[in-house]
């Protein structure tokens, strides 16, 4: 299991490196489908079976596919490539790579004082329910009617004015 | 039958092949029920009432030339096949086919069916945007918003079952339905699941991102040999599963009078929904696009979530 968790993490990290330094953009989509999968492994092999489907299906599933449903509406084609790979010149690396060298290095010295990682017992898909909707039920319907006002005003702005309205 | 325990080696060689042989199967039985139906003789020259015209088509998918146009992106060009394979087959594994044979009991084996339906989309997706072909373009734009919506009344109408059968383990619901099967208790839920799975396979009358009389082939316009042979058979594998499926959920799995044995109960049942599929294709036409998707956003959806509701009343009551 340690192995398996090592070897998703180290695709993980690949791929999102894969996501960022792509050019194009449907590669860098499909590695970014591949660190969502990754994460999946990750949640199981953590013992969130349910945890790791929802990721598969509404990341990897539903929202990448959306990403992919966009990108095919829009088109960009070579121009964007182009523009791209002159972002992604070196210079452009310096400042970020730093930054994120300094939070990677507080992220060793924090993860030096864990204990080992350790697999207790699997959460059941009815222990996550059980969860939700009981302590937490207060948080889900916040969420829920986060999404539905979210969802109305969606609706709201792609809404066609016919010319007979108002 | 001892050496058909779930998960052995046997177990998985002998569902992977069957699978396998049974899609490439399909074809010819598909062309010879049509042609039944339509009152014609269909494929009989090659072999014993023509059974032998699938081994001809297959000598001609791989010997024909497999060729990449130059204008496509390549990459995804070649992954977009294999992907329906892989997902279509990975199904296969959560699936108990009798109380002996089966590749794995997962505890989430409903949700990993869902999740490898929402990855297949990404096949016909990818293959049309690949193509660099405007009505391979057109049709993958068609598929992925069929594929996205028809998933959620998929994953709605399963969930009356799962909260009758109180697990998300496939062979948990089968053993469940020793009672009585989950097409009476259900059968709204099943009716979502038949139109919902007809969709997601896209086969006819929902073959809309393939329409041949709109936009050519649709997604696979572009390909050729052996990668448009795997859209195909991916699409009679597609067939096998959502077929598998239903006798899982709704109609007791392999239950059944002890005459005949658990694995053809399965297969008998599974193959009248094949054949029930195929009977659609000759008889019903094909929706117009906008109406595919009114018909499912505006009534599957609001059904489905009534079918939940009144379950869930149900279940409540009688606990």
């Amino acid at each position: 299991m340690i192995l398996l968790f090592y070897l998703a993490a180290a695709v993980a990290v690949i791929a999102t490196i894969g996501v960022i330094v792509q050019s194009n953009i449907v590669h860098g989509l499909l590695y970014l489908i591949l660190s969502l999968l990754a994460v999946a492994v990750i949640f199981y092999v953590l013992g969130a079976p349910l945890a790791a489907m929802l990721e598969a299906i509404v990341y990897a599933g539903a929202i990448m596919v959306l990403f992919l449903f966009v990108i095919m509406m829009l088109n960009l084609g070579q121009n964007t490539r182009d523009q791209e790979r002159q972002w992604l010149r070196a210079g452009g690396w310096l400042l970020p790579a730093l930054l994120a060298a300094v939070l990677l290095g507080q992220l060793l010295y924090v993860m030096n004082g864990v204990e080992g990682l350790s697999v207790s017992e699997q959460v059941g898909v009815m222990a996550v329910g059980s969860r939700l909707f009981g302590p937490y039920v207060l948080a889900v319907e916040l969420a829920s009617i986060l999404l539905l006002a979210g969802l109305v005003s969606a609706y709201h702005l792609a809404r066609q004015v016919r010319s007979g309205d108002e | 039958m001892s050496s058909f325990a779930v998960g052995s080696g046997l177990s998985i060689a002998s569902i992977l092949l069957a699978v396998i042989v049974l899609a490439a199967m399909l074809i010819w039985v598909e062309r010879r029920l049509l042609g039944f139906w339509q009152e014609r003789l269909g494929p009989n020259r090659v072999g014993w009432f023509g059974i032998l015209q699938v081994v001809a088509d297959m000598i001609k998918i791989f010997t024909k030339e497999d060729w990449v146009p130059p204008f496509a992106d390549r990459l995804s060009f070649v992954l977009a096949p294999a992907i329906i394979m892989v997902v279509v087959l990975m199904s296969f594994a959560v699936i108990p086919f009798t109380p002996e044979i089966g590749v794995i009991d997962s505890n989430i084996g409903v949700l990993f069916v869902l999740a490898m339906a929402s990855l297949g989309a990404y096949s016909v997706m990818l293959g049309g945007l690949s193509s660099n072909n405007k009505y391979a373009l057109l049709g993958s734009l068609r598929a992925a918003a069929q594929m996205v919506s028809y998933e959620v009344f998929m994953g709605i109408s399963l969930l009356g079952v799962v909260v009758l059968a109180g697990s998300f383990n496939l062979r948990g619901i089968v053993e469940s339905q020793a009672d009585g099967w989950y097409i009476i208790p259900q059968c709204i839920g099943f009716l979502i699941f038949l139109i919902a799975g007809v969709a997601e396979s896209h086969r006819l009358p929902f073959d809309i991102p393939e329409a041949e009389q709109e936009i050519c082939a649709g997604y696979h316009t572009e390909y050729s040999g052996m990668k448009f042979g795997m859209f195909f058979v991916g699409e009679y594998l597609g067939l096998v599963l959502i077929s598998s499926l239903i006798t899982v959920l709704f109609f007791g799995g392999w239950l059944g009078p002890s005459f005949l044995p658990p694995i053809v109960w399965f297969a008998l049942k599974a193959g009248f929904f094949i054949a029930f599929f195929i009977l659609m294709r000759a008889a019903l036409p094909r929706p117009r696009y906008d109406q595919l998707m009114s018909y499912g956003w505006l009534f599957l959806l609001p059904l489905s979530l009534l079918n939940l509701l009144l379950t869930g009343v149900v279940v409540l009551s009688t606990l």
